[in-house]
């Protein structure tokens, strides 16, 4: 059996007045590396034992101010940036109406922090394998008597004559405080350990997976998804088709959907259609995003005939022909929304401004094709 | 009996009881079985939690129509309930940090009790607002985090700043009662002989050891808790009444609600802390901790936060004359004389003329006596609240959109299940965990700290 080490020598004694001497004695004596010990805090002993003010004020302070810069940047980044939205009329940056969230924020953060950082930093707590726990003297002071005790770190610790000094001073109960011995065989993956482990975890990824998964879809959870209304496809109980959606009335027009009228009447078109729109950098623009989805996988980009189809479909002629090129815009418009020879009909892909448009953007294709030396000019 | 002068200071135990004597005095409860007393209240308040849990349960289940809240009176119980229990609680944080900087040293027997009763006041009132959003369930959302979204709540909105205040009320009262708890619990730790009881008081006193060097940072934080703790109280029920007061309705849209509140809760609060104290003091025999001279004190406080309320009311009715605002005027001519005027009555008389039995002295030291005004007071904070809400809401602008307020069973049972929750929990805790401060009230006996004697 190997020797105990030494934790401290400590006394115990009866009256505030005692422990207060004691203390101021054993710091007179040099003794630094000591610690007094008392049921309640008793008044002038920080003197007594010459200790420094406690930081916890400057640290409260921080944090605190940490804490109200935080709320106000946060509020102002959230409600100013993020998610700016108007809310009666008030700015973005409403600062009184920020005060009681950024007070409350402010004493949150203080006091946890301040706590925390009391027990945890200070204290170095949980600390319950003490030397100084389960032993007699800590019941006493735990009680109602005042205790002292030299560590073993002390410079000037020397055993016996402390237990002199203690005794010179009065005190009673003088004992020496032996370090608990750390138990050797403690093992990583001890059986027990593990098994809480894998429950911890088991226990844990179950009941979210339930939570989130199964639980959520239970009444009366999921009620706002249960509700009394006619979904698309499904059975009506309430009309007599059995349909739950309804056909709208007979010769209903849906907005933009107004049916071609010179359906196979190339003649009439081209004599009553003229563009409705005006000629302006926007609709082009319009035009060209429809042409490129809608026309140029077989007419090209530039509207050369270069199919991009690999000829699984036929190649169309190119639009910059002479024949095209003197069309009316409402001969275009025909061939778009009818169809012409193996063209099917785009009425019902592309509305009917966009169509438009895309005779606008054919005409600048055109134009582009077979440019003037003036247009040059113009450029310039 | 005996004259008291009182320009001293109160004792703060009776007789010279000794630091073990304290000691074992107040672990009796915990030492003991139950005893017949205890168990009878426990059942009491289990059965009031059992039949509240079925009003619970169908407003779980079946959501808050179940209630007798309607349009135009969208809060009903459940918001009065809620501004009920916060104010109960706020007298514990007066009791424990605001009496604690005033250097009033007759706090140390009532103030962990009272702190305690913080705790579970507002975990009653938080119930409230909670059931109140309707899906509970989903009430994470009122907490600003970042979400899939991309929202955050609304800063602006005095029912977010409730979230704030109560949240962080919460959470510092309760880190305030437990810092106070770590010495006792370290003290239980070494003095009980079961197995159990010790490796938890092991647990929760974090290793505790008495120590001078702890004892200096301890003292500083209790006074920092305490700085902290003083503010807080006064904001909570301030952000309380901005629910009321930030809003356009008739009779809550006053700047004297901020103040009004307050006092209404601590005065509710007091007669909480007196009543519950009276029965802890006689079931557990700390009558020496807890004095008949403290709870004389407390109704020394009742009788001027009461007053204070009783200004409120007339100067409510002041400023809706001199306001000139018809509306304004006609919401407190119809509190007093409309539909709801016995609540109106009610309010009064056992808010304003009640307290007024405490100026003579016989009463005031009556346990009976006191007891009986105590619940009146606590009857009469209920109803101002009831007054307040609900008048306002049934009768604001347009005559045609008025409607009336009838409260459903589920209100009630919810209300019940509230009272189960904060009697049981009471109940539990002085069975459970030292009721008065062990190391406060060592470090008060006569003879304590040091007497400047010894030592030159």
């Amino acid at each position: 059996m190997e020797e105990k080490k030494i934790f401290s020598v400590a006394a115990l004694f009866d009256t505030a007045d005692e422990i207060t001497r004691a203390a101021k004695e054993t710091t007179a004596a040099g003794y630094t590396k000591y610690d007094v010990n008392t049921p309640y805090p008793v008044h002038g002993m920080e003197k007594a034992m010459n200790l420094k003010p406690s930081l916890l004020g400057i640290i409260a302070f921080v944090i605190g101010i940490g804490g109200v810069t935080f709320a106000v940047l946060f509020m102002s980044w959230a409600s100013i940036i993020d998610y700016p939205l108007v809310i009666g009329g008030k700015p973005f940056f409403s600062w009184p109406a920020f005060v009681p969230v950024a007070f409350e924020v402010t004493v949150l953060s203080a006091s946890v922090g301040t706590v925390v950082a009391m027990i945890a930093l200070f204290f170095k707590f949980p600390h319950n394998s003490h030397a100084l726990h389960e032993t007699n003297y800590m019941k006493k002071v735990s009680a109602d008597k005042f205790g002292i005790n030299i560590s073993v770190i002390d410079p000037l610790f020397d055993e016996t004559k402390i237990k002199e000094f203690f005794a010179k001073l009065g005190g009673k109960d003088i004992e020496t405080i032996y370090e608990e011995p750390f138990p050797k065989d403690i093992k990583m993956f001890d059986k027990r350990f593990i098994g809480v482990l894998v429950v911890t975890a088991l226990v844990t990824s179950g009941a979210t997976y339930l939570t989130l998964n199964k639980l959520l879809y239970m009444q009366p959870f999921s009620w706002m998804s249960e509700q009394n209304k006619g979904l698309p496809q499904s059975k009506s109980e309430v009309f007599p088709d059995g349909f739950t959606m309804r056909p709208p009335v007979e010769g209903t027009v849906a907005r933009g959907f107004i049916p071609y009228e010179y359906k196979g009447m190339k003649d009439s078109a081209v004599i009553n259609l003229s563009n409705p729109l005006p000629y302006s950098k926007e609709i082009i623009a319009v035009g060209k995003t429809r042409f490129d989805t809608y026309c140029s996988p077989c007419h090209g980009y530039f509207g050369k005939g270069d199919s991009r189809l690999h000829d699984q479909f036929p190649k169309p002629p190119t639009l910059h022909s002479d024949k095209v090129r003197n069309w009316v815009d409402g001969n275009i418009y025909h061939v778009i929304t009818n169809g012409q020879n193996i063209m099917p009909s785009y009425e019902k892909q592309i509305s009917r401004d966009d169509r438009w448009a895309i005779v606008h953007y054919i005409r600048v294709l055109q134009r582009s094709q077979n440019a003037k030396d003036s247009d040059f000019e113009n450029s310039k | 009996m005996t004259a008291i002068d009182y320009t001293q200071e109160i004792p703060v135990v009776e007789g010279r009881p000794t630091a073990s004597q304290i000691e074992e005095i107040v672990s009796i409860p915990m030492d003991t079985r139950p005893g017949k007393i205890w168990k009878i209240l426990i059942t009491i308040t289990s059965l009031m939690l059992l039949a509240g849990t079925v009003a619970l349960g169908y407003t779980f289940y079946y959501g808050i129509g179940m209630w007798g809240n309607n349009n135009p009176v969208g809060w009903g119980f459940d918001i009065v309930n809620f501004v009920f229990w916060v104010g109960i609680g706020h007298a514990g944080t007066l009791i424990s940090a605001i009496l604690f900087l005033l250097r009033q040293r007759w706090r140390t027997g009532i103030a962990r009790f009272a702190e305690a009763m913080t705790i579970f006041a507002v975990m009653c009132a938080g119930l409230f607002p909670a059931l109140h959003t309707g899906r509970f369930w989903l009430d994470g959302y009122l907490f600003p985090y970042p979400n899939q979204n991309h929202l955050w709540v609304n800063f602006t909105s005095p029912l977010l700043w409730d979230v704030f205040a109560v949240s962080t009320y919460f959470t510092v009262s309760l880190i305030f009662w437990y810092v106070g708890l770590i010495p006792d619990l370290a003290s239980l730790r070494d003095r009980t002989a079961n197995k159990l009881k010790k490796s938890l008081y092991s647990i929760f006193s974090l290793g505790w050891r008495h120590s001078t060097r702890h004892w200096q940072h301890y003292e500083k934080v209790y006074v920092i808790l305490a700085g902290f703790a003083t503010p807080l109280v006064l904001s909570v029920h301030t952000i309380v009444s901005f629910d009321f007061a930030v809003s356009v309705i008739p009779g809550w849209h006053t700047t004297i609600f901020p103040p009004y509140f307050v006092a209404g809760a601590v005065f509710s609060g007091f007669a909480m802390v007196q009543n519950v104290l009276i029965f802890v003091r006689q079931a557990f025999n700390l009558k020496h901790i807890i004095t008949l001279n403290h709870l004389e004190k407390m109704n020394q406080v009742m009788i001027v936060v009461g007053m204070i309320v009783g200004y409120a009311y007339a100067m409510e009715f002041f400023t809706a004359w001199y306001s000139g605002n018809d509306f304004e005027m006609f919401t407190f001519i119809n509190r007093a004389l409309g539909p709801y005027a016995w609540a109106y009555w009610i309010m009064i008389s056992c808010n304003v003329l009640s307290p007024q039995f405490f100026w003579f002295k016989k009463l005031r030291r009556s346990i009976v006596f006191m007891f009986i005004i105590g619940v009146f007071v606590n009857i009469g904070m209920w109803f101002e609240r009831f007054v307040i809400i609900v008048t306002s809401l049934s009768r604001d602008f347009l005559p045609s959109s008025w409607g009336m307020y009838t409260p459903t069973i589920y209100d009630f049972g919810v209300l019940i299940f509230s009272f189960g929750l904060f009697f049981t929990l009471i109940l539990l805790f002085v069975k459970t965990l030292p009721v008065v401060s062990i190391a406060e009230v060592k470090a008060s006996i006569p003879g304590a700290q040091p007497s400047h004697k010894g030592g030159h």
